[in-house]
């Protein structure tokens, strides 16, 4: 064979059919969830969008409703608190079911029963899940009595309603879903690779940091980005095992209080949307980051 | 390049109630290129993987120009691993793929290009090396794989099926290709395979595995013109077997036997008492069809299958006496036609009854 003659070969042409072609029966197929689309989601993101730009008692278009809230510091502290609640949540979950998931790649015993645990808190509910906390990690819960009969404590710890009762609550609910992702993620990575890494000279953290970790970071991004968002709009679980009206008044319970409690639907809907821009923003982070682990692991040698 | 002298392990592997290998023991000397041959699930791909280190023995001992090295992680053996699904690395290039040990080395740049761009010219893809993996064929990515396991001279190169999932011409090209390089390096390899003409055109020591026990190792020829037992005749080729009863042996090793009216001729290598069971073999090729009439080690029937082959036809023949007998022949044949085949005494072999192992 000669190679020269293989490198000029070009990729095949993957489309038999002109790009541009409309199938009439295939947009047909599509309508129902294109309507189903608009109406449910894009109609009321575009409402919200302008109902947070038009205040009732103002004529026009306005940003009065952004210049209230970041203007009020009781309000855009909200901002912080909810940062400080879903960044170390995220970094936690990911990083626990990140090793975790890495250790059983292979599969290990008992699997089964393991990953049956671990996924229960999905069934529950956030309620139920909310009040097994309260009652387990609460001053009198057998968390802290067991932890004073053994002598490690004098005074209960306050786990409940407060920072670590939301980390607690937001960490049960997550981890199972973030947990199940990347195992399947990177149980789905040839385990051949690892082996020929291992001939190659590469111990078990050399494997990890060079081979895996760059194989693994398109999922670990996605893991990210998803616990990242569901902790940025953590609402019953910093309302039932928070403080909500102090350390851990979150930014969807600023918008809750405006839109339930002074039945300002406007200034609501701008708090609404200052918080997708922050989880928006959040996640262009994260893809940042992921293309720079990509890098560091690789030093290079895949670009020279 | 580091040369090894010599390799030497018995190792036992079990996985919960089965044995995989059962005290499977060997030397290899420096510069042999040794085969591992068997149908799947004899053990061979094991064995590799173990002398690797890549999976735990559960007993014996391997041991490296006097050194113990069973406890040692693959990483530390120094050993070039060539896999079946090539197992390059999908997110570096061909040239992050082939410098990737060096790297872990922290060899200069400099030496790792050198180094690099050399192996590519030796398993020739130069010029390859902004490529990446998903973009070059099955032959080229082995042919990557292969440069990358030697870029770091290993001491031993051990390949587990390399040419198993390439079509049929790339697989002889490919054959001749680690043949090339076997030779220029002077590498000691351990070549794995299900393929007999692999193992035979490839190899200085052939080592026939079965359910984990050794059935017979041996050169090349030997394998293939004198198998011990029926499961290495099996596996080379020899496709007709006679369940007989030995009547007489002379000094010679020559053989008279008989089974269902039948009387054949042929040799032994190994020791035969006249009263003996035994199992008379010869291969499909070595069957000459012939106008019926009478003779030793001749026997008439009529062909049943013929199967065309393109420079030959197979054809199965059903001997009056019974037994259907395979015969390889470039004549044209029609079924129906009765003929007489003649197994040249030469060519015919005895064997004990059973295989090593099965003694039950």
């Amino acid at each position: 064979m000669s190679p020269r003659a293989v490198a000029s070969a070009r990729p095949k042409a993957r489309r038999l059919r002109e790009p541009h072609a409309l199938d009439a029966a295939a947009v047909a197929c599509l309508v129902p969830s294109l309507l189903y689309v608009l109406v449910m989601f894009v109609y009321p993101f575009l409402y919200g969008i302008y109902s947070s730009l038009r205040p009732p008692q103002r004529a026009g278009l306005t940003l009065a409703n952004y210049v209230a809230f970041f203007s009020d510091e009781w309000q855009y502290r909200t901002v912080w608190i909810t940062f400080g609640i879903a960044v170390p949540n995220t970094v936690i979950v990911v990083g626990v079911a990140l090793l975790l998931a890495y250790g059983m790649r292979r599969g290990i015993r008992f699997e089964r029963a393991i990953t049956t645990i671990l996924v229960l808190p999905i069934a529950l509910g956030v309620i139920l899940l909310a009040e097994g906390i309260l009652g387990f990690y609460g001053g009198r819960g057998w968390f802290n009595q067991m932890l004073l009969a053994a002598g490690i404590i004098n005074e209960p710890l306050t786990l409940t309603h407060n920072y670590i009762g939301v980390l607690l609550s937001l960490f049960m609910q997550q981890f199972p879903f973030c947990f199940l992702m990347l195992l399947g993620y990177i149980s789905g990575i040839d385990p051949g690779l690892e082996n020929s890494a291992r001939t190659l000279g590469a111990g078990p953290f050399t494997v990890f940091y060079r081979v895996m970790l760059p194989l693994m970071a398109p999922g670990i991004a996605i893991a990210f980005a998803l616990v990242f968002v569901m902790s940025f709009g953590v609402f019953p679980s910093a309302i039932l095992l928070g403080q909500p009206a102090g350390a851990t008044r979150t930014i969807a319970i600023a918008a809750y209080q405006q839109a339930f409690e002074r039945y300002d639907m406007s200034y609501a809907s701008a708090i609404a949307v200052v918080m997708g821009l922050f989880q928006l923003a959040g996640l262009v982070v994260i893809i940042l980051l992921r293309r720079r682990m990509v890098t560091a692991a690789t030093m290079g040698v895949g670009k020279r | 390049m580091s040369q090894l002298r010599s390799l030497r392990f018995r190792i036992t592997k079990r996985f919960g109630a089965k044995t995989v290998l059962r005290d499977f023991a060997l030397e290899v000397r420096g510069r042999q290129f040794v085969t591992f041959l068997g149908p799947s699930g004899c053990g061979k791909s094991t064995a590799l993987n173990i002398i690797a280190g890549l999976i735990p023995a559960t007993d014996g001992e391997i041991w490296v120009d006097g050194q113990r090295i069973d406890q040692q992680p693959p990483e530390k053996r120094g050993f070039g691993m060539v896999f079946q699904n090539y197992a390059l690395f999908p997110h570096l290039t061909v040239f992050g793929n082939v410098a990737f040990g060096l790297t872990l080395q922290r060899r200069p740049a400099a030496e790792i290009r050198e180094r690099v761009r050399a192996m590519l010219e030796l398993v020739q893809l130069p010029g390859f090396e902004q490529r990446y993996p998903g973009q070059l064929s099955g032959g080229q990515q082995q042919r990557v794989a292969i440069a990358r396991a030697l870029v770091l001279h290993p001491r031993l190169l051990l390949l587990d099926e390399p040419l198993s999932n390439l079509d049929a011409k790339l697989r002889l090209e490919m054959r001749a290709e680690i043949k090339r390089i076997h030779a220029r390096l002077g590498l000691t390899c351990i070549y794995v395979t299900h393929d007999q003409a692999e193992a035979l055109s490839l190899s200085d020591w052939v080592v026939v595995l079965k359910d984990g026990a050794l059935m017979q190792a041996g050169a090349p020829a030997e394998i293939h013109d004198r198998p011990t037992n029926v499961f290495v005749a099996d596996f080379t080729g020899f496709r007709n077997f006679f369940p007989v009863q030995v009547t007489t042996v002379d000094a010679d090793g020559r053989v008279d036997a008989t089974a269902n009216g039948l009387r054949i001729r042929g040799r032994s290598h190994h020791p035969l008492g006249a009263g003996a069971k035994a199992v008379a073999a010869i291969r499909p090729d070595d069957v000459q069809l012939v106008p019926p009439r009478a003779g030793a080690n001749t026997f008439t029937g009529k062909i049943e299958i013929v199967e065309y082959l393109g420079r030959e036809n197979e054809a199965a023949v059903t001997l009056e006496a019974g037994p259907r007998v395979w015969v390889r022949t470039p004549a044209r044949l029609a079924p129906g036609d009765t003929v007489a085949a003649v197994f040249p005494e030469e060519r015919v072999i005895f064997l004990p009854p059973t295989p090593p192992g099965d003694s039950a």
